[in-house]
């Protein structure tokens, strides 16, 4: 068994099965624990509680006022590794297919070209925001393991997908198993680390926002 | 009149002219992408040396290596390695029979001592060794025998260099390729299924004139023919680029030219000379007829997935482990919540009954 095949078949089959375990594992660990019982009343004026999730979700897509001028620019790149991972995880026709080899869905995509350039543009961003996490000197205090290996493992798929289409460093299908590989590692790392936030950004941000909003808080 | 003693001497004297020759050396040298500065010196390479002394060995194969070697529509100056090499033993293709055609095989061993050059066709059965046998001799005890002396094996067809169809999931036979019998002798791999004519010629042409072995990659390939994936030089290429395919064989994209990556198109890992020599003289090659490539160059081809599946697709189903893990997930995430609501109970009831008796002391 070549790399390759090695790739194509029981690794991703093995990430993906960890990958499952640990999401649902992680969300359904959250979902099934108890309601902490509400010991005070909610001020008066508080929104529903669905009103405050779906506002603590969508609130946090912008900057608070107080802090826009100081985080604008690492907000804006957020945005920009933040879409173009999205673009080229699911625009890129390539991975339409792999996609739809599991699922059966598909959807259009963009021109192959164009999604090259919208990798190239999302490894910047992230070595802009490892450089920014590596420099400033709170967030470097506050950055642990799990932040650089999330990092790594999120930008090495980008990567070793640009050198694939590219054919830089080593042969076609060598390069596209180091790509699958990549994406395994990451699959496997998702749910352990603080990448859950795929999945964990909409309850975290919801949830935060019920609790604080019965205190008087707005969003 | 004598007999010719030099390859050069005996196309003179079938009235191929100098020219010509140097013509055959000049588009050899290009698909093998050797220096122009090469064509005289494989020109003169060729004129001077002998006729070379070839052993065909058949193993487990389909004669179609063959078929392709020596099917042509015109007679073409390649079409006359015949007459460069001296075919000693074909089984397919000698008059000679039974044990005049071991004995021929034998004798031209014995005549070129390590100067002749063994070509295998299919793969080598070892699960048992009267599957496959050559009056009444094992293939493998053969190719031992005649790979001992030779100065190179060239092993063309898939069958022969990857083990090929035979070796397919469950292999039967317990087939293997030539390199897994042949173990002291220079081994050129000519891989493909059938491979293309001009790789085997181009080959023979190359270690004839030179009297040596041409670069090979890093499974024993000649690299002038192997050097690029069919992706690379596939005229389909520029619909890749700009993300247009074929959704079906007979879909406007197909009648279009667009690319057949979502159909199965094994292109982007088969490293092979199709896309730029062809097949039947140049008149076209499989993803020009509408299919897409099966990867047919590669090892164990065979066994590497659906010739129809994008290549991006897995090879295994992943809808199942997708939903038993998330299923195991799920019964382990409530559990685990399960588990912490009983022990905070627990630690609930245990501070409890000590609260009871504190008060009742005091009553």
């Amino acid at each position: 068994m070549e790399l390759l095949d090695f790739a194509r078949g029981p690794a991703l089959t093995i990430a993906f099965a960890i990958f499952a375990i640990g999401v649902a594992w992680r969300l359904s660990s959250l979902l099934f624990t108890p309601r902490p019982h509400r010991r005070a009343e909610a001020r008066e004026g508080t929104p529903s509680d669905a009103k405050a999730f779906v506002r603590g979700v969508f609130s946090r897509f912008i900057p608070h006022k107080t802090y826009r001028d100081v985080v604008f620019a690492n907000h804006l790149n957020a945005y920009v590794f933040h879409i173009g991972l999205f673009i080229v995880v699911f625009l890129y026709r390539p991975h339409i297919l792999f996609i739809e080899g599991f699922t059966g869905l598909s959807w259009p995509a963009l021109p192959n070209t164009l999604v090259y350039g919208v990798g190239l543009v999302t490894v910047v961003s992230l070595g802009v925001a490892l450089a920014r996490r590596m420099t400033n000197p709170v967030q470097k205090i506050l950055t642990t393991f799990d932040d650089y290996f999330s990092w790594a493992l999120t930008v090495l798929p980008v990567l070793t997908g640009l050198l694939v289409v590219n054919g830089i460093g080593a042969r076609y299908e060598t390069l596209l198993a180091l790509h699958i590989l990549s994406v395994c590692a990451l699959l496997i790392w998702l749910p352990f680390g603080k990448l859950m936030h795929t999945f964990l950004f909409v309850l975290s941000r919801g949830v935060t926002s019920v609790r604080l909003s019965r205190r008087g808080a707005t969003f | 009149m004598t007999e010719p003693q030099t390859v050069g001497e005996m196309l003179a004297r079938k009235g191929i002219s100098r020219r010509a020759l140097l013509r055959y050396a000049a588009w050899v040298t290009s698909i093998m992408a050797l220096p122009s500065s090469m064509t005289r010196a494989m020109a003169q390479g060729i004129a001077d040396t002998k006729r070379m002394s070839v052993i065909w060995l058949s193993c487990q194969e389909c004669t179609a290596c063959t078929e392709s070697l020596t099917r042509s529509y015109s007679p073409t100056i390649d079409d006359l390695i015949f007459d460069f090499i001296s075919l000693d033993y074909h089984e397919a293709l000698q008059a000679a029979a039974g044990h005049q055609a071991e004995e021929a095989r034998l004798k031209a061993m014995e005549d070129n001592k390590d100067n002749y050059v063994v070509i295998v066709d299919g793969s080598i059965p070892l699960g048992n060794m009267g599957y496959s046998t050559v009056a009444g001799h094992a293939n493998a005890d053969v190719l031992r025998e005649t790979a001992e002396h030779a100065l190179a094996v060239v092993a063309v067809g898939s069958c022969a260099t990857w083990g090929g169809l035979p070796k397919a999931d469950p292999n039967p036979t317990g087939a293997v390729s030539v390199s897994q019998i042949v173990r002291n002798t220079p081994i050129i791999n000519i891989s493909g299924c059938p491979p293309i004519p001009e790789a085997m010629t181009g080959t023979l042409a190359h270690v004839l004139a030179f009297g040596q072995i041409p670069e090979l990659d890093h499974l024993g390939r000649p690299r002038a023919f192997f050097g690029n994936s069919i992706h690379d030089r596939c005229y389909r290429r520029p619909f890749y680029d700009k993300g247009l395919f074929a959704k079906s064989f007979d879909d406007e994209g197909a009648r279009k030219g667009w690319c057949l990556y979502e159909l199965g198109c094994k292109g982007p890992v088969t490293y092979n000379a199709c896309a730029t020599l062809k097949w039947n003289g140049g008149a076209s090659w499989p993803v020009q007829t509408g299919h897409g490539c099966l990867g047919c160059s590669e090892p164990d081809f065979w066994d590497r997935g659906s010739f129809y599946k994008p290549l991006p697709a897995s090879t295994e189903p992943l809808a199942t482990p997708l939903a038993a893990g998330a299923v195991a997930g799920v019964a382990a995430g409530a559990l685990a919540s399960r588990a912490a609501k009983t022990r905070r109970e627990i630690l609930g009831a245990m501070s409890k009954p000590k609260d009871a008796a504190d008060t009742t002391d005091k009553t």
